[in-house]
């Protein structure tokens, strides 16, 4: 009998080391999150995987989970939480979708479809973030980035080559690229890069591939990023 | 959206007074894509007259809004006559609603929020080998330009959200549909879309 913590009203089985978001996710569970990635180590610093722990809340990426854990998730206090978070993302950059390239297979606007957000309801900050086209086949508009260092990790930790990096603190906090120019086309970051397929946006965007896929067609049109994350994650089902 | 019976704003309460609650729409600094969409609803267009009376409109092209029930915004705001039209709208309507990518986050015509006014003008009026002693027009009758294009939550309280450019008909039927039946509108998962 393998050990088990409760997630909102079921029973997650789990293997000593899994956080609490891995458990769910190998469960088919659902708990929103943009800064996880399964093959990169948990950053914790979007919180939309914030959960109920003992009355505390914390981050699902990171806690290990631990038998007999009661877990609150789904509840409408932390999905009300949850939305205030994507609604400050939309309004901290540029997040035009009906002329992002990412539209549709963006994991933000899919999971602010999940919390249901109707407008972005702060006032927008309208950053001028300009375009890093210098690269033959990636484009860099950091008018979308979300700051969660997936590219950074995943350039570091699985290609070696350590082309971006947050830099400034607080609200000036931005993503750069590692070069004395600054640019993208001045690294060696090429198409086969982890990097170049983790950002959840449209930040770093393949060349000529534009709208290949037409809008309506794309991933989050034909099903919510629910069921798409767990039916792609899940190796076996949850015990309710 | 199949069955179109179906779908029918519920019938005043018995004994309640005839009247038709009435819509007011307009388009500020949108493309007035979200009108056409709107006209997409196509025969509901029928049931929608049955239970409506338009006030302000393009389609009727009343040029002042009265006292309305339910106020649809396009577009977000870009000059000084968006922000007072859309006063207006808050001041006359129970309830206002934002239709559309522009009401809601300033849309296409906000890209140019990032570039100093000047700077656009002077690209627009001087750099444009068509108009080479136009210079920047300055007559009253044009609305002063706004620094910068702002979504219209950010000038007066807006109800509702129809989110979309341009939000599907079946999006916004929906949502009149819930209104006029008196209910909070729900857009679930394929009628709510940012693109």
């Amino acid at each position: 009998m393998s050990k088990t913590f409760t997630l909102d009203d079921k029973r997650i089985p789990f293997e000593d080391g899994q956080t609490i978001l891995q458990a769910a996710l190998a469960a088919s569970v659902y708990i929103p999150h943009l800064c996880y990635h399964p093959d990169l180590e948990p950053h914790g610093s979007c919180k939309l995987c914030t959960v109920k722990v003992g009355g505390r809340q914390t981050a699902a990426c990171t806690l290990r989970a631990a038998e007999g854990m009661a877990v609150e998730s789904d509840t409408g206090e932390i999905n009300a939480q949850r939305l205030a978070l994507v609604q400050m993302l939309f309004v901290e950059g540029n997040h035009f979708c009906p002329s992002c390239e990412q539209s549709g297979d963006c994991r933000l606007q899919a999971t602010a479809y999940q919390l249901g957000m109707l407008s972005p309801h702060f006032d927008h900050f309208f950053p001028n973030r300009p375009v890093d086209a210098s690269h033959p086949d990636f484009l860099l508009d950091f008018n979308r980035c979300i700051l969660c260092s997936l590219c950074v990790r995943a350039s570091r930790e699985v290609d070696g080559k350590n082309v971006f990096a947050l830099a400034g603190r607080g609200l000036k906090t931005h993503l750069i690229v590692n070069a004395p120019s600054g640019k993208l086309g001045d690294t060696d970051f090429g198409g086969a890069d982890k990097a170049a397929h983790v950002c959840p946006v449209g930040v770093i965007l393949p060349k000529r591939r534009g709208f290949a896929v037409p809008i309506g067609e794309r991933t989050f049109d034909k099903s919510s990023i629910a069921d798409y994350v767990a039916s792609r994650h899940g190796k076996r089902g949850g015990e309710k | 959206m199949t069955a179109h019976d179906a779908t029918r704003p519920a019938p005043p309460p018995a004994g309640a007074p005839e009247r038709k609650p009435k819509l007011a729409t307009v388009s500020l600094a949108g493309c007035f894509g979200c009108h056409m969409s709107f006209l997409d609803i196509d025969e509901r267009l029928f049931t929608l007259i049955e239970h409506v009376t338009f006030d302000r409109s393009p389609f009727t092209d009343k040029k002042e809004v009265g006292e309305c029930d339910i106020g649809l915004i396009e577009g977000g705001v870009c000059n000084a006559e968006n922000v007072q039209i859309l006063r207006e709208f808050r001041q006359h309507c129970k309830i206002l609603v934002a239709l559309g990518a522009c009401a809601i986050n300033g849309g296409l015509p906000a890209q140019r929020n990032s570039i100093p006014l000047s700077s656009l003008l002077q690209a627009v009026y001087y750099s444009s080998p068509r108009l080479p002693h136009g210079g920047i027009p300055d007559d009253a009758e044009l609305p002063l330009l706004l620094d910068k294009v702002h979504p219209i939550h950010e000038v007066v309280k807006v109800d509702y959200f129809i989110p979309g450019c341009p939000p599907s008909a079946d999006a916004i039927w929906s949502v009149l549909r819930d209104l006029l039946a008196g209910r909070a509108p729900v857009l679930g998962h394929g009628m709510l879309h940012y693109d």
